[in-house]
């Protein structure tokens, strides 16, 4: 499926959101997700099931004032 | 000094961003002495695992983290990055940053309390970067805020204290709540003023990190805002338009 990943467009399997974390590279990096604006904890990415059109943030750790 | 039950022993707050490497930030933290560090959240790519590595590099520090929303200017992107904050870090501190004006990086006063209010209701411990305006001040203890942290002046501008009246005024108003000048702050002797005043903490960063030598410049911020914490405890004499001569006149030769 085509859904945007931190704004880039990108073509993942799937189906869910802890796939595709997984999918993407990320596997066991430290990192926060959202779908569509809306925080998706890690413990309810498995039931999170993506769809075309989804924009998914990943967020880790940066520098902060 | 505590924030939301946490005692604390140094005063300086410290930013993590912008250093030349993460080594002189790291030796940085070690000698301000700072025990709360502020971190912040950005799109990670799986390639490249930037963050990663420096999470770790904090996590070695031993040190508390405050992570921001900075870059927000919704309540909805700050209510968010908050949530995803609150997980990767493991903190239910935020410092809460809404911004209203991109020149300024001034805080929308309006977006912060209702996000403050949000975040709250959600069991966050929440420290608003907002303005000396004592009303908002009263909304955001209203919202459950019980640490509020206005400017000293715009982000990174490094202009110090503003409007020292302001501020003066935002201490006498809220004696019971934890004050932190948070931005603004270029000099050691900028922190030292503020302590003066009867602030409870300094949040800085961009003094330290683009300072020549930044672990220096930590060290002196540490001891600048303990100073200054001594010279408020000690109450500073009042201040005065004319001379008042310090050695005593009384006996004084070739006088009738």
């Amino acid at each position: 499926m085509k859904i945007l990943v931190n704004n880039a467009a990108r073509e993942i399997a799937g189906p869910s959101l802890a796939d595709a974390v997984e999918q993407l590279g990320f596997g066991n990096a430290v990192v926060a997700t959202a779908v569509d604006g809306d925080f998706v904890p890690a413990r309810k990415r498995a039931s999170m099931m993506l769809r075309d059109g989804h924009a998914v943030e990943v967020l880790a750790p940066m520098q902060g004032g | 000094m505590d924030f939301y039950g946490v005692a604390l022993g140094s005063r300086l707050l410290l930013g993590t961003a912008g250093y030349p490497s993460p080594a002189i930030l790291a030796e940085a933290v070690r000698r301000s002495g700072a025990e709360v560090v502020t971190v912040s959240l950005r799109r990670e790519s799986g390639a490249e695992r930037a963050g990663q590595g420096f999470w770790s590099l904090i996590r070695e520090l031993g040190v508390r983290v405050l992570p921001n929303t900075a870059g927000c200017h919704t309540v909805r992107e700050a209510v968010t990055t908050a949530q995803m904050a609150r997980e990767v870090f493991g903190t239910s501190w935020i410092k809460l940053e809404v911004i209203g004006n991109h020149d300024t990086l001034q805080p929308d006063v309006f977006g912060l309390v209702e996000a403050a209010g949000l975040l709250a209701a959600d069991g966050f411990e929440v420290f608003p970067y907002t303005t000396e305006d004592l009303v908002v001040g009263e909304r955001l203890v209203e919202a459950g805020c019980r640490v509020l942290m206005p400017w000293g002046a715009p982000i990174g501008s490094g202009r110090g204290l503003n409007n020292l009246y302001g501020l003066r005024a935002m201490r006498a108003h809220f004696p019971d709540i934890p004050l932190v000048v948070d931005a603004g702050i270029g000099l050691p002797s900028q922190a030292a003023a503020a302590m003066e005043l009867g602030y409870d903490a300094v949040l800085l960063n961009t003094a330290v990190a683009r300072a020549g030598d930044p672990a220096l410049m930590a060290a002196a911020f540490g001891q600048a805002i303990e100073a200054g914490r001594q010279a408020y405890l000690a109450e500073p004499m009042p201040m005065r338009d004319m001379a008042v001569p310090s050695t005593p006149v009384l006996g004084l030769a070739f006088r009738g």
